[in-house]
């Protein structure tokens, strides 16, 4: 579209711009306040906030439990995502269709409900251990982007590569590993990133499935935030933004970051 | 052989899905029609009551306005992008993507500071002496709705930014040449085209919205329930677990309802289909 942008749109858009980044600068600025209470612009600038969350066990606790979640979770959700995204795309027309309809329900039904339930029938039900729920909750909520990701990267694979290798001799796994997977790296890599960000920053599943001595970060940092309000929640979210950075950082160097717009 | 790889390769997510997704969702129902005063007693309980029907008003009314701010904002924003030479688009992508993978409760927590009694809109107002005490602005419906706009936009932003860019220039170009004016062009050409990808945004920020509970959770708090917290109180406050199962039905019919009508609409509308 070649049409010149009315400087009024050109403006809002500006607008619209601050009104997205601003907050997150707002966030940054209060972290690095020399005070007790959060403030913006802060007042004298101090990294004892920072210093502050590494002294403080439950944070690092969460944090290192929401990192084996989100990394076991990813790696399950994968496990059993591409093979049948795999299947799906190389079997389209003999697969029912309601196939793929049940690979995207945990993405239709509402996260809190799916965690609630979860803590009705696994957690409570079966006796399992908070931690595998979590973990659980976590792959199946991802589960769409590993199937939905890695299925478009399918998409645009021509499968006679495939069928060339088999002809030749390749058994079915090897042929998967050496001709398919380097294929559909890109779609890895981005299901990856896309369910490891989702599950890191999930509420509303991990809200039930914490129990004594368990929890996630995100839900440690709402139980600070009811009982004070100082700058160290500031300097937990610049962390977690730092942890954004680094992801855009890998998604820009493997895909380019205008693969989130496809 | 085949037969069974198709098979194979589908059934370990197939019964994860089944397993831990569709039969415990599907139990959780199945409690609410159990009670000993009739099976459809805890609805008839919950439409009945001022205050769960006031909570469901509210999350709708939120949901919607939500909706229609985000819709209108992330659109122009979108266009204006999608208009932008190939660097600066980029920059603007990433401005937009930023947010969007930064997790809810960082991005709640910036509008608590902001809109806080101690926030920077009472300081400045304050500062310049345009109000004497500070005003509360938490916990009211209006706090609630910024933040979810705040939370939704950059999703609108990047889901029709690339509907926008799949739109053919020669359309645009044929109407310009044919001497439609800009605002016609929009209103016949554009908008048309780019319907069925605003049912899809709307349809992913009004499901958002209406099932969230973080940021009711810290912006809207006690008084301004929303049906993601009154969920979250009714499951593990209060143990009235027929309650919380309610709830959750009536959840998962509304946002199942809503995705299923829009997405028949988004398809009737699509003008590239034949």
């Amino acid at each position: 579209m070649a049409t010149r942008i009315h400087p009024i749109l050109g403006a809002f858009a500006i607008l619209v711009f601050f009104f997205l980044l601003a907050p997150l600068v707002i966030i940054v600025g209060s972290a690095l306040s020399d005070t007790t209470f959060l403030t913006f612009p802060p007042q004298g600038l101090t990294l004892r906030w920072f210093a502050n969350i590494f002294q403080m066990e439950a944070f690092r606790r969460t944090a290192i439990t929401s990192l084996q979640v989100a990394l076991l979770g990813t790696g399950l959700s994968l496990l059993i995502g591409i093979p049948a995204a795999y299947a799906l795309n190389r079997y389209r027309v003999e697969l029912p269709r309601w196939l793929s309809t049940l690979f995207v329900l945990p993405i239709l039904v509402p996260e809190i409900v799916f965690g609630f339930a979860l803590l009705k029938s696994i957690t409570i039900g079966l006796g399992l251990p908070v931690f595998i729920s979590l973990v659980v909750g976590h792959a199946l909520l991802i589960l769409p982007y590993s199937v939905r990701v890695v299925g478009a990267s399918l998409a645009s694979f021509d499968f006679s590569i495939e069928e060339a290798a088999r002809s030749l001799g390749c058994p079915p796994l090897k042929t998967f590993m050496t001709v398919v997977l380097p294929n559909i790296r890109a779609g890895v890599i981005a299901a990856f990133i896309l369910a490891f960000i989702t599950s890191i920053n999930d509420v509303s599943i991990s809200v039930f499935l914490t129990g004594p001595g368990i929890s996630t970060l995100p839900i440690q940092i709402l139980a600070h935030m009811e009982q004070f309000f100082d700058p160290t929640i500031a300097s937990v979210s610049v962390l977690l933004m730092l942890v954004t950075v680094g992801v855009m950082a890998i998604v820009e160097a493997t895909l380019g970051l205008t693969f989130l717009t496809k | 052989m085949n037969k069974l790889a198709r098979w194979g390769l589908t059934m370990p997510a197939t019964i994860a899905v089944v397993l831990l997704l569709v039969i415990p969702v599907v139990l959780t129902i199945a409690t609410t029609f159990g009670e000993a005063a009739g099976p459809f007693s805890t609805y008839t309980a919950f439409f009945k009551s001022g205050f769960r029907m006031a909570v469901l008003y509210r999350t709708l009314q939120v949901a919607l306005i939500t909706t229609g701010i985000a819709l209108v904002v992330g659109f122009m924003t979108a266009y204006v992008i999608a208009q932008m030479p190939g660097r600066l688009k980029s920059i603007m992508i990433v401005a937009a993507v930023f947010p969007l993978l930064t997790g809810v409760v960082v991005r709640s927590f910036a509008w608590l500071i902001i809109l806080g009694k101690n926030g920077i809109i009472n300081n400045v107002l304050m500062s310049v002496g345009l109000i004497g005490e500070p005003l509360s602005m938490l916990y009211t419906q209006g706090s609630v709705i910024v933040a979810m706009v705040y939370l939704f936009v950059p999703l609108m932003i990047l889901t029709l930014v690339g509907v926008l860019e799949g739109i053919p220039r020669d359309l645009i170009e044929a109407a310009t040449s044919l001497g439609a004016r800009p605002i016609p062009t929009f209103l016949q050409v554009i908008l048309p085209l780019a319907a069925p990808g605003l049912i899809v945004g709307a349809v992913l920020v009004f499901t958002g919205s209406f099932t969230s509970y973080a940021t009711p959770q810290l912006l809207g708090g006690e008084k301004q329930m929303m049906m993601g917290t009154f969920l979250y109180q009714r499951a593990m406050v209060t143990f009235d677990w027929v309650g919380a199962s309610t709830i959750a039905a009536i959840m998962v019919v509304i946002t199942i309802g809503v995705v299923l009508i829009m997405s028949r609409m988004a398809r009737r509308l699509n003008p590239m289909a034949v």
